[in-house]
């Protein structure tokens, strides 16, 4: 299996004030394979937030260098990270981040749209991404008609639908019940099991338990990474 | 992909339906306004220029006193005219392109006929004066060099102060008493309408012999002579040979001329140019009100950046690229200005349909032109980028992740 993600030596500091600098990241060395199922864990200022960041490309690291799919991304500018973000990651994030006026299709079509897909195009292949996460039947629905669960799901479909490298999913359980959370996992696992990359930030270690391998974060390193059960 | 970024604009635009109107409104009043006040003064001044054409064609005015050396010069000399200038410039030998000459001299007088009184202001001229004001006598008939020659009590009326005078009856015969004087009306003339110095209907004029002889003690006060040239092509050489005649006759030079020659061009361009000022005045102050639409649309657009923070965020992590998010702020903000302009223009249509039928009487309409309309589609979409680039480029600028931590 390939290298899909590879992180050296990766270090993130933000300047708080004039005098004050937060390490945020303090060298990260990580590895993630294609077709991995992965979960960062850690508590709150661990640095797992702007670690996702960074491997979402929503960020660039002060040191270190960070590759996806073999492209170094420390030297690219924001047009250059936004075409990585739109064709190799796929984003679910913890408050699902659906756009309230836009239908769930119209939503799953986001992405295509700024890859420049064509119209006619679009709507099939956000209809398929629906229907991957069994919500054929919502397409229609604003995501105020849609439970929390289904929304994210909805979050999910968008993710997949550009077919990217990497799934990245930010807390994606934080909002949920446990039946939606169950549902969710199942789907991250029917992902994993047909080939996906995933990797999930998570505080809950039922989630984490999940995955095949857990990176646990403290204070800006990693402290330990522990297999879980393997899927 | 702009069809696509239009199409989520306006989606965007009409998610928040309430703020967006509030926010046409702005730049509708001031394309609205901006419309109907430069439509009015282009309406006056199309007014003043028809009332001037409408003095009659082919026109020449004398007047006495300088144009050249200001105007307090000229009100000090305002007896410069006599019948002996009338009776040079009616001689086709000295002054060949001049077909029709008509002094005009005044009273103001009361009026009655056997029923009612009126005042109105008397003019005394020459038989050419029909010609050189291109006026028509609608009933009767004008009077004859014979009636001035003769100083002969006949008066022409006009259209209005035959209906004050006779109350509908015919007044061709009867007798009209100027100042104590009596006169036998034996023609009106027909109407004209109204100009800005009053009704062209309502005057009366009589030979200038017998205005002298009765109301002046025979002398003769010339307050402006009407010429007519043969034709439009030879108005300004009319106005040279004119001009020539007087100073020799005047013992003047042209600096030191003591009365002026207009001809109706002239007139028409100094009154067109006068209006011009005035809209402009107007059209800067209704442009303010627009000024503050633009700032309205430019505030609505910050507001609504900073409100759709995550949006931009979430839009930035699919794959947005920051020139995207530019052009889709742009692109609202334009939309907003375009829709107000055009509804602004639609208001200046409705506006100027609504306020030219109380215009009537004033013979002033408002007029919008296909220029002042292109014009102010033109600026409304230009105010909507200016106002929308300051607020596009912060949404551009924006990093994804500041953008979707904000909650």
């Amino acid at each position: 299996m390939g290298e899909l993600l590879r992180l050296r030596g990766v270090k993130k500091t933000y300047a708080s004030s004039e005098q004050v600098q937060v390490q945020a990241l303090r060298g990260i060395d990580l590895r993630v394979l294609e077709g991995e199922y992965l979960a960062i864990m850690g508590p709150s200022g661990s640095g797992k937030s702007t670690l996702m960041h960074i491997i979402g490309c929503l960020d660039v690291s002060t040191a270190g260098t960070y590759e996806i799919d073999g492209v170094n991304t420390a030297e690219m500018n924001e047009k250059a990270l936004a075409k990585i973000r739109n064709q190799k990651i796929g984003f679910v994030f913890q408050q699902f981040n659906l756009l309230p006026t836009l239908s769930a299709l119209r939503n799953v079509e986001v992405p295509l749209l700024y890859a420049g897909v064509p119209a006619s195009q679009r709507k099939e292949r956000a209809r398929q991404a629906l229907e991957r996460v069994g919500l054929a039947d919502r397409a229609e629905h604003r995501p105020g008609q849609l439970s929390g669960g289904q929304q994210q799901r909805v979050a999910v479909a968008r993710a997949l639908v550009t077919n990217p490298s990497l799934i990245l999913a930010d807390e994606p359980t934080g909002a949920l019940d446990s039946v939606s959370t169950a549902d969710l996992l199942d789907l991250f696992d029917e992902l994993h099991e047909a080939g996906r990359t995933l990797v999930v930030i998570t505080h809950e270690a039922d989630v984490a338990a999940r995955a095949q391998r857990t990176v646990h974060l403290y204070d800006g390193l990693i402290r330990s990474v522990t297999t879980g059960v393997a899927a | 992909m702009l069809g696509q970024t239009i199409r989520t604009a306006i989606e965007a635009l009409s998610a928040r339906r309430m703020r967006s109107i509030l926010t046409l409104l702005g730049i509708l009043i001031g394309i609205g306004a901006v419309m109907l006040t430069v439509g009015l003064g282009q309406g006056a001044s199309d007014a003043i220029a028809s009332q001037i054409n409408s003095l009659g064609s082919n026109l020449l005015i004398v007047t006495p006193g300088s144009s050249s050396s200001g105007g307090f010069r000229g009100a000090s000399s305002t007896a410069s005219l006599t019948e002996a200038d009338v009776e040079m410039l009616a001689d086709q030998a000295i002054v060949p392109d001049v077909v029709a000459v008509a002094p005009i001299a005044s009273t103001s007088g009361s009026l009655r006929s056997s029923t009612t009184t009126w005042t109105s202001q008397t003019t005394g001229t020459l038989p050419d004066w029909t010609k050189v004001r291109a006026r028509e006598v609608e009933s009767g008939r004008f009077f004859t060099q014979g009636e001035v020659d003769s100083k002969s009590s006949v008066a022409v009326i006009g259209s209005d102060t035959a209906t004050e005078l006779y109350a509908g009856a015919s007044p061709v015969g009867s007798t009209l008493i100027i100042n104590g004087q009596t006169f036998t009306v034996i023609g009106v003339l027909k109407s004209e309408g109204s100009s800005l110095s009053g009704s062209e209907d309502d005057i009366v004029i009589i030979p200038i012999t017998t205005l002298a002889d009765r109301f002046t003690d025979g002398t003769i006060t010339i307050d402006t002579i009407y010429l007519s040239a043969a034709d439009s092509d030879v108005l300004a050489s009319a106005q040279q040979e004119i001009n020539k005649a007087l100073l020799a006759a005047h013992r003047v030079d042209a600096d030191n001329a003591d009365f002026s020659v207009s001809t109706q061009a002239s007139l028409v361009e100094t009154a067109t140019s006068v209006m011009g000022i005035l809209t402009l005045v107007l059209g800067g102050i209704a442009a303010i009100s627009l000024l503050v639409g633009g700032i309205g649309v430019m505030n609505i657009m910050l507001v609504s950046v900073s409100e759709r923070v995550r949006e931009i965020g979430l839009r930035k992590a699919l794959g947005a690229t920051p020139s995207l998010i530019l052009q889709q702020f742009l692109v609202e903000a334009v939309i907003l200005g375009l829709t107000g302009g055009l509804l602004g223009v639609a208001l200046g249509f409705g506006g100027a349909a609504l306020i030219n039928p109380m215009l009537t009487e004033q013979s002033v309409s408002i007029s919008i032109s296909t220029s002042a309309t292109l014009l102010a589609l033109g600026v409304s979409m230009a105010i909507g980028l200016v106002a929308g680039v300051y607020p596009a480029s912060r949404a551009a600028r924006m990093a994804p992740i500041d953008a979707l931590r904000s909650e």
